[in-house]
């Protein structure tokens, strides 16, 4: 067997876009292979279709002489090959510690404690993490992140290693160190092949092979000398320009930048110990510069190293903790207007808004800074020539490529011609065509203009470029000069040398870690069974999502006091009972027996008198206002048709705009007016008048019909259908946006495992808030139980099962978070208020809303909570109910292990 | 510069930036499909089909007569209000309502004629299930006056007898007949104006603030005033012009109700309604750190607003210390404007206290989210 990889004419397309355009490709065992090329070429796709993380489109790619698109192969790979997604500690857990993150994936992978914690140990040693084992990992620099995800992926000692850019935005010191480990690896283990995708042209030097890729195909494949004699060119940035088509680089050619002749002297920028703590973490700390007007000025650094919070300490974004900045002379704190008319700032990832236009873009810029209408047009017709937009006039700037999008940003910037441009990180990602064209801008703009550009990067070439950098590391500036200098300064070859020099000196006293390197071989290979469910895989995702939940305080907040509060909401809030209603009399009669029959009003316990009434508009006025529920009108001569035994009528009119409360204010009159004739037919005593018949009506469970007993055991049902799926379609999707979910792709875990795992910790918390919310029920609502509680809890149990099941469902189609939660609040809230029987009885719903009552959880599990708490029942009556709530749980975790995906599309 | 000028030059700003709000609100496919089928779908379905009103109260008979009077007085209860009673064994009455089957048992006794036209006063029975609230209290008086007027026809042959003494005249003033989806359509509204405006506007600058875009603005010569000010006027426009075609093709037109008073002051009062929520809206999400816990708090938000205002159920029937707190939240006074304008025809003159309420509520709250604005926004979302 010599190819490790073969792969033939593999295609992939997101929506309309092709990723890759036909790649065939085979590559021999135990080589470092190197996919090169800028972002959005297609790397990181081939990569995840060979790591089997992505499902394979069209082609065939064989790893390890296996067909990965197979599912049965696909599980027997995962225990040869290990795979680190792009981004820094993606697929890591930025809550757990360093050993918990390696803990994790150990048991993910089958080993067993004391193995595991060799392994581990021997691992984090290896790579110098050890002392920082409890750190979480959220926690940790760039390059540590980037050594634990290394130690994550070695743990299983597998035959193929697929790196995905794990070294941008690292330090250039981490980075060597990590390309070490690599190397030595590689000694002690000779058969193992590395696949890496890099967006560094330099350190494409290091592979044995490299691929060069471009628009979704590949350009070449050599060794880098191979590739350098292919093109003629002296690096290999030049040489991956010189591999491209023609017509990406048309009008490219070498950059140059002419000497400063200009604004000598005259500064610019000044920052004076420039210092800022967020909490206690110093992300700035003491950085002083001056920069002269017309100097392109560079802050060269790995990401987090507090190049962007210096940027927004000089734009008056953040305010300094400690040190002053100005500009122009003037300090920067003032923050005013006029300051900012003068400055050009372009952000991170460039702040555009990406659903407008590119002439709305300019446009919008342009009035905020309150360019005069006449001149507008001018100055976007002028931006649009020098920054080549014109064909995009009219397109999304989501719609730009990278390159463009930047251009874009860089004309949004300028729109006002400011004398300083503050550029943070303003070429990330893009490809080094676009690259050199940016900067002819930016050359143009300082040497012809006298534009002062302050920019961060952490590109070595780019750095090189500038006219003076600083050098940045954990927020402070370790160096300063021209890059030239600084080189001869450290007396090495290369910016990047140098930089790693000046860091070295650093932490000159600190032991260096690869002097003391022990070996990285681990003894025995992972044990590779593979059943569908392993306890010891559930355990490690039982746990880890344990874990996560309890150090989200917000989620966790959520979780646990939500529901209580929403439930005393709820409790006081809704109450059907109706008292307490506000009337007033009309008494047009004035007389004793006007009074008497208002006073029978005036004794109920349902109604509360207000001042009477004096006319009809006064009644119409207080009516409209809503201050009067009911009025009651006696008219002129009502006493003395009364006594003379001739009919008389009395009037009410009651309030309709809400109709619940008018049909019970009705009922509550006549009830009043047939206790006036009752009494008066008692007191003459002589009619002999009796009844037809006589109705008993029985309020069965709750005699006094107090809406409490009903309601808020209700309440409990409702909470328990809303809140957990919200934490489980949460948990599931997090991991989806996060990343992390490549370790359900990437690692022998099953479907099964990743969901119950997923959802025990959740059904441990919806039984915490179902005893709380019972113990809320008892004892602030008083409302008892009254039947079989072991009936009751065993209710609980099964709907939270079923309802974080049904989290679990929502969350197979739902991308986002946002998504996730919306999509669960509103599939949860909508049945279980309206369909559940909560407010109105399920037997009361016809065709549709019945199907939503009885096809949902919450009405089954509000039967036996109202059964048990109101109606005294118990499992004699209540078992077809749990019957039905555990059928629940298990059509919900089928359908979301149906539609669960075991690969990214 | 004149201040004249600067003012100018801060409105002609805050005009611009909303017209993006406007644009990008277009292109955002989803949040127009939720703010269409909010105001669509979402009302039309509670209001045609009510939630609290006697509507198909499930009955079941126990005739143990089984006479002509038995059958006349239980096939008497009119529909919609009851379904069809259906008969039960007298054996099965404490089982079909343990299982909630039906909300009310009527037992006619044997011999229940005989002893009518007798005059021996027969007794029914009449079993409620009465943890169905919503219909338990209203459906027994109802029962009960259906079943008294059907022996009393019975009695007199179809004649019921002119009662002597004093008679009530009750009229129901507004909605005539108690029609509950008059009611409801309004009330189920203003639920949906609560959450969109604070989820819209919130979320709005919650992706701002993940995008990085606010902190762009900020670098601008803007203040967070015209930032917010912007927002709120393009959220409330919005919002607005979506409240008033709802209310006239939906509310007015799909379901038929009629709107007593006037739209325009309506509308008004929805404008000055929305400066809170879309200031709530901006306050939220300058205190989450990322659009889920964004949309974890508008949850416990959201969800006392929509309930405890007095559109769920009344506030006079909720306990006074709750009554108090909620005189706090714009909402409370936005739904009574809307009840005493929209179904009692008020006019500014009744409601003028009210919008006053309500624009110190809402200039308060737009202070708070300024300060918090310029507090948090600049500072990195994790």
């Amino acid at each position: 067997m010599s190819a490790v990889v073969r792969i033939e004419d593999c295609r992939h397309r997101y929506g309309k876009v092709d990723a890759l355009a036909g790649i065939t490709l085979e590559l021999p065992a135990g080589e470092l292979t190197g996919f090169v090329g800028p972002d959005g070429v297609g790397k990181s796709t081939l990569l995840g279709l060979i790591a089997g993380v992505r499902e394979l489109q069209a082609g065939r790619i064989e790893v390890l002489g296996e067909v990965a698109a197979d599912p049965k192969a696909h599980r027997r790979l995962c225990y040869r090959i290990a795979y680190m997604p792009q981004g820094l500690g993606h697929n890591l857990y930025p809550t757990l510690s360093v050993w918990e993150n390696a803990e994790f994936f150990g048991r993910l992978f089958g080993f067993g404690g004391a193995e595991r914690r060799r392994r581990i140990e021997r691992l984090l040693v290896a790579v110098g993490l050890a002392p920082f084992r409890d750190r979480p990992a959220g926690k940790l620099s760039g390059g540590m992140k980037q050594k634990l995800g290394l130690c994550c992926a070695l743990l299983h000692e597998p035959d193929l290693l697929i790196l995905d850019e794990p070294t941008t935005g690292v330090d250039p010191l981490s980075r060597r160190q990590f390309w070490e480990l690599i190397d030595a690896l590689r000694q002690e283990r000779p058969g193992m092949s590395v696949l890496v995708a890099t967006a560094y042209m330099e350190e494409a030097a290091r592979f044995g092979r490299l691929v060069a890729m471009d628009a979704g195909r590949i350009l070449a494949v050599g060794t880098a000398v191979e590739l350098l004699a292919l093109t003629g060119a002296a690096d290999m940035e030049s040489a991956y320009v010189a591999l491209l088509p023609l017509e990406k680089r048309r009008g490219h050619e070498a950059l140059s930048i002419p000497p400063r002749s200009n604004g000598r002297g005259e500064v610019a920028i000044e920052a004076y110990g420039l210092t800022r703590r967020f909490g206690d973490f110093l992300a700035v700390d003491q950085v002083s510069f001056r920069i002269e007007r017309g100097e392109i000025f560079g802050f060269l650094g790995s990401n987090g190293c507090g190049k962007t919070t210096t940027m927004k300490m000089l734009t008056g974004l953040l305010p300094a903790s400690a040190g002053s900045a100005s500009l122009f002379g003037l300090p920067v704190a003032s923050g005013n207007s006029a300051m900012r008319r003068r400055i050009g700032f372009m952000s991170q990832g460039f702040s555009l808004y990406t659903e407008l236009t590119v002439r709305q873009n300019l446009e919008l810029h342009a009035h905020v800074f309150g360019l005069p209408p006449s001149r507008i047009e001018t100055r976007i017709g002028e931006l649009v020539s020098r920054m080549e937009l014109a064909a995009y006039l009219d397109a999304l700037a989501e719609s730009l490529p990278l390159g463009i999008r930047q251009r874009l940003s860089l004309a949004v910037a300028l729109v006002h011609e400011p004398e300083l441009l503050i550029l943070d990180e303003p070429t990330s990602g893009v490809d080094p065509v676009a690259r050199d064209r940016f900067w002819e801008i930016l050359t143009e703009l300082s040497r012809d203009k006298g534009v002062t550009i302050f920019i961060s990067t952490h590109f070595m070439n780019e750095a090189a470029r500038c006219d003076r950098i600083s050098l940045m590391h954990a927020g402070r500036v370790l160096a300063q000069g021209a890059p030239a200098e600084l080189v001869r300064e450290a007396g090495v070859g290369s910016l990047e040398d140098a930089f790693i020099a000046w860091l070295e000196r650093g932490e000159a006293g600190k032991p260096a870690a690869e002097e003391a390197m022990p070996s990285l071989a681990l003894g025995a290979p992972a044990p590779t069974s593979h059943p569908w469910f392993s306890p010891r895989r559930f355990r490690a995702y039982v746990w880890r999502e344990s874990m996560e939940l309890v150090r989200d305080p917000i989620r966790l907040a959520f979780a646990l006091i939500g529901p209580l509060l929403l439930m005393v909401v709820m409790g006081y809030g809704i109450s059907l009972d109706v008292e307490h209603l506000p009337y007033a009399a009309l008494d047009y009669d004035r007389t004793p027996e006007s009074r008497r029959y208002l006073e029978h009003f005036a004794h109920s316990r349902y109604f509360e008198e207000r001042p009477p009434l004096s006319g009809d508009e006064d009644f119409m006025e207080r009516m409209a206002r809503g201050e009067l529920n009911f009025a009651v009108e006696i008219p002129p001569g009502f006493g003395r048709d009364l006594k003379a035994g001739r009919p008389a009528e009395v009037g009410v009119r009651i309030d309709g705009s809400i109709p619940f409360r008018a049909t019970t204010v009705q009922g509550y009159v006549e009830a009043v007016h047939a206790r006036f004739r009752s009494d008066m037919i008692d007191e003459s005593g002589s009619r002999g008048w009796t009844e037809p018949l006589r109705v008993e009506t029985r309020f069965r469970y709750n005699p006094d019909l107090k809406s409490v007993y009903a309601l808020v055991p209700g309440v409990i049902a409702v909470m328990l259908a809303v809140v957990p799926p919200i934490l489980t379609a949460v948990s599931v999707v997090r991991e989806k946006e996060l990343g992390s979910i490549t370790n359900l792709y990437a690692t022998p875990s099953t479907r099964l495992e990743f969901l119950l795992g997923k959802q025990l910790p959740y059904v441990v918390v919806g039984l915490v808030n179902a005893l709380s919310l019972i113990a809320l029920a008892l004892w602030l609502f008083g409302v008892p139980v009254k039947g079989d509680l072991s009936a009751l809890l065993l209710g609980a149990a099964l709907a939270v099962a079923a309802t974080t099941a049904w989290g679990l469902l929502i969350s197979a189609f739902t991308g986002s978070q946002i998504a996730a939660l919306f999509a669960a609040f509103l599939l949860s809230i909508v049945p279980a208020i309206n369909f559940s029987g909560f407010l109105s009885p399920v037997a009361a719903q016809v065709g549709a809303g019945a199907a939503m009552g009885y096809g949902f959880p919450t009405y089954w599990f509000l039967t036996i909570c109202v059964g048990v708490f109101t109606k005294s029942l118990g499992f004699a009556e209540l078992y077809a109910n749990h019957a039905v709530l555990a059928a629940f749980v298990g059509i919900y975790l089928g359908g979301s292990l149906l539609l669960l995906r075991t690969r990214a599309r | 510069m004149g201040t004249a000028a600067v003012k100018a030059g801060r409105l002609r700003t805050i005009f611009r930036l909303g017209l993006k709000e406007l644009v990008s609100l277009r292109r955002d496919i989803a949040m127009l499909v939720l703010i269409v089928y909010g105001f669509t779908v979402m009302i039309y379905i509670p209001a045609s089909r009510g939630m609290l009103e006697l509507k198909n109260a499930a009955v079941a008979v126990v005739d143990e007569d089984r006479s002509e009077l038995s059958r006349q007085m239980v096939a008497a209860l009119p529909q919609p209000y009851f379904q069809i009673p259906e008969p039960v064994h007298w054996s099965a009455v404490d089982r079909v309502l343990d299982a909630g089957r039906y909300a009310f048992v009527i037992d006619i006794p044997p011999r229940f004629q005989a002893d009518f036209l007798a005059g021996r006063q027969p007794e029914v029975l009449v079993d409620i299930d009465a943890t169905a609230m919503s219909q338990a209290g209203i459906g027994a008086g109802y029962i009960e006056r259906i079943l008294r007027e059907e022996a009393a026809g019975f009695g007199r042959n179809g004649v019921v007898a002119e009662e002597a003494g004093v008679k009530l005249a009750l009229r129901t003033l507004f909605n005539p007949n108690a029609q509950e989806s008059w009611f409801v359509s309004v009330m189920v509204l203003i639920n949906i104006v609560n959450l969109l405006s604070i989820i819209t506007s919130g979320a709005a600058l919650m992706r701002e603030r993940e995008r990085g875009t606010v902190e762009h603005l900020l670098t601008l010569p803007l203040g967070p005033f015209e930032i917010v000010c912007a927002k709120i006027w393009a959220n409330g426009l919005v919002v607005v012009a979506a409240v008033g075609l709802s209310l006239t093709l939906m509310v007015r037109g799909v379901l038929g109700i009629p709107l007593a008073g006037s739209l325009p002051l309506f509308l008004a009062a929805t404008a000055l309604y929305l400066f809170t929520c879309t200031a709530i809206g901006i306050f939220l999400a300058t205190l989450a750190r990322s659009m889920p816990q964004l949309g974890l708090l508008c949850i416990l938000v959201v969800f006392p607003i929509t309930t405890l205002s007095g559109n769920t159920v009344p506030l006079d029937s909720m306990p006074v210390a709750i009554q108090r707190v909620m005189a706090f939240f714009a909402s409370t006074h936005y739904v009574k404007i809307a009840q005493a304008v929209l179904y009692r025809g008020a006019g500014f003159s009744t409601v003028w206290p009210e919008f006053l309420v309500m624009a110190g509520i809402g200039a308060l709250f737009f202070l708070l989210a300024l300060v918090r604005f310029r507090h948090t926004v600049a500072r990195q979302v994790s």
